[in-house]
């Protein structure tokens, strides 16, 4: 009878584990650390350092100042779409209606309330996030296919309202004429009417925005993000309302986006529906992941020059630069998914090697 | 007295299939309680809707003066009620000792906090630390969770249960996929939670269920067809028949 012999021996089975109870204790492993962040971000200096200088370099290597502008502000923008898509797993095909919001409500607190910067930019802030607030009450419950394609919806909802509420948005026109504001200090006023200066403000938001970024994605809200992405259902499981951090990222992802696209339309001097359309959504899915934003912090802010400088450069060339950029992404995808910020990571270990 | 957890009347279907007929189920404080039955009988359905994961169609669920039943999983879990799963459900991507340190309350109320740095929390890496010291993983706290063996991934699973500091822990199929050695070392570990937490195990393992359970509930059909002490179901035919016989069940 096995069983009987089972239920039997059972004082002998269990008699060692209460050896293990009154040593086990006394361990002399060591806690590891937990994972968190290093002090400083070397890379943000380097970065900063980088742009900060670039005025007195990239005139000699054939560029020109308006390109790090907008590099500046796709970096923003990839920055803080990659905290939805790359920290917590969720997939924006739309996140280009949140980059539009924030461009309009610029241009419309410019033009019809008061033309002051900091209000302006608030405005465009506040608007960008309550239409992300919103959104993201429809959508955060959803996961996987259905929150991509409930993404791409509501992103196709608010290009539509663009391009036809012409008495506000001006159609496919957009916004023109827009100014770029002077900076109010109180003690002083910085003009912005030039590319460089306007590059200036934006490199400080820029890097307080990766700042901000930095801070979440290693507080204890960014652990919690990264559990959802990698196992929803065991993240609810142990207590964790879901959808509320779901909710949260999506609006400040989006906001962030906002804030890029208020800049944006200082730079451009306008806002135009374009930028909110299908396939504007698509670029910044793609700066991030050629760049490498699924691994690393920094991939973001890699993708979106290279997105940029790609446009640019291969722009000059050819007009179908767009095809060439998108074989390049295919063959990134299926040999480097970890882009660019991977290949420079096996860059480093191989020079660290030698 | 009333138990600590109790399900009257507990009914699921899925379409036209019913799956839990009527479910009557009572736990006591401190106990170990086993429930087997054959594969397709309605134990895991049952641990569904007991966890949060369904909203039964019919019946009450009480713990310890709440009613539960419908209740989504987090709030589930914020009482007491913890469970772990069948199929293994980790953070692969993350260190064993940062698996564990989310999963604890203290983690949780902290959560919303977008700003401190996590990693300077010494008491939430020591509280977890005493986990990893009960479920015999101390010495791996540091490992990337996919890079676990497998039996130490099932000992992680009911780790990550019990760092949300449950009253009640359901555990489904702990020895599901473990060998000889690893069924033993899980044995140990269960019978050293046993009384420190009540505990709710399905388990196709008899021999495992019969030597730890202070209480077994046969489910088929979607009933509990028998209830009993371990001795006193040695003597009933269902279960002599699927465990002597050796007919996986």
């Amino acid at each position: 009878m096995q069983l009987e012999q089972f239920i039997a021996s059972e004082a002998s089975g269990f008699a060692h584990w209460k050896e293990e109870m009154t040593g086990a204790h006394a361990s002399p492993v060591p806690a590891p650390p937990l994972s968190g962040a290093p002090r400083v971000p070397v890379p943000l200096v380097v970065l900063a350092l980088l742009l900060a200088s670039s005025p007195l370099w990239l005139a000699r290597i054939g560029l020109y100042q308006y390109l790090a502008l907008e590099i500046a502000i796709f970096m923003i923008y990839a920055m803080g779409y990659n905290l939805l898509l790359g920290v917590a797993g969720l997939p924006s095909f739309g996140h280009g209606a949140f980059f539009g919001i924030g461009a309009y409500a610029f241009g419309l607190m410019q033009l019809r309330v008061w033309p002051n910067l900091w209000l302006d930019i608030l405005g465009a802030i506040a608007l960008t996030a309550l239409a992300a607030g919103a959104v993201a009450a429809f959508i955060s419950h959803r996961r996987g296919i259905y929150y991509a394609l409930l993404t791409i919806a509501f992103g196709q909802v608010f290009w539509f309202i663009a391009v036809k509420w012409h008495s506000v948005t001006g159609g496919e026109d957009g916004l023109l004429n827009l100014k770029r504001l002077a900076v109010p200090l109180g003690f002083a006023t910085l003009d912005l009417k030039s590319n460089d200066a306007l590059f200036y403000f934006t490199l400080v938001v820029l890097v307080v925005v990766i700042f901000v970024c930095w801070r979440i994605v290693h507080s204890p809200f960014g652990r919690v993000l990264s559990c959802i992405k990698q196992n929803e259902s065991r993240a609810r499981f142990l207590g964790y309302r879901v959808w509320l951090y779901k909710w949260l990222v999506f609006v400040i992802s989006a906001t962030i986006a906002g804030l890029a696209g208020a800049l944006f339309a200082m730079a451009q001097q306008s806002a135009y529906p374009n930028v909110m359309s299908l396939h504007q959504s698509g670029f910044v899915v793609m700066m991030v992941l050629i760049g490498g934003g699924l691994v690393s912090f920094w991939g973001p802010l890699l993708g979106a020059a290279f997105f940029i400088l790609a446009r640019d450069l291969l722009g000059a060339y050819t007009e179908t630069w767009l095809f060439w950029y998108g074989l390049l992404f295919m063959a990134m995808v299926l040999w480097k998914p970890e882009g660019l910020a991977g290949l420079g990571r096996d860059l480093l270990a191989r020079g660290g090697k030698r | 007295m009333t138990a600590l957890f109790e399900a009257r009347g507990l009914h699921k279907r899925f379409g036209d299939r019913v799956v839990l007929e009527s479910i009557d189920l009572a736990f006591e404080a401190g106990t170990l309680t086993g429930i087997m039955g054959p594969n397709g009988a309605g134990k895991t359905t049952c641990f569904n809707c007991l966890t949060g994961t369904y909203v039964p169609d019919g019946g009450t669920i009480r713990f310890d003066g709440h009613d539960i039943a419908g209740l989504p999983p987090h709030a589930v879990t914020r009482l007491g009620i913890a469970r772990s799963f069948q199929t293994i459900s980790l953070f692969d991507q993350d260190s064993v000792l940062d698996n564990l340190v989310v999963a604890l309350p203290r983690m949780r109320r902290r959560s919303f906090d977008g700003w401190r740095d996590r990693a300077r929390d010494r008491e939430a890496r020591d509280e977890a630390m005493e986990i990893l010291d009960a479920i015999g993983l101390r010495a791996r706290a540091h490992v990337r969770t996919k890079d676990l063996a497998y039996g130490e991934r099932r000992a992680l699973e009911i780790g990550l249960a019990l760092a949300t500091r449950p009253r009640i822990l359901f555990l489904d199929e702990p020895t599901s996929g473990l060998g000889a050695d690893g069924t033993a070392r899980l044995t140990d570990l269960v019978a050293r939670l046993k009384g420190r937490v009540t505990l709710v195990i399905i388990e196709h393992d008899m021999r495992f269920l019969f030597g730890l359970a202070d209480v077994i509930n046969v489910v088929h059909w979607g009933q509990v067809i028998a209830r009993g002490t371990p001795r006193d179901l040695r003597d009933n035919e269902w279960v002599r028949r699927s465990a002597l016989g050796g007919v996986a069940c």
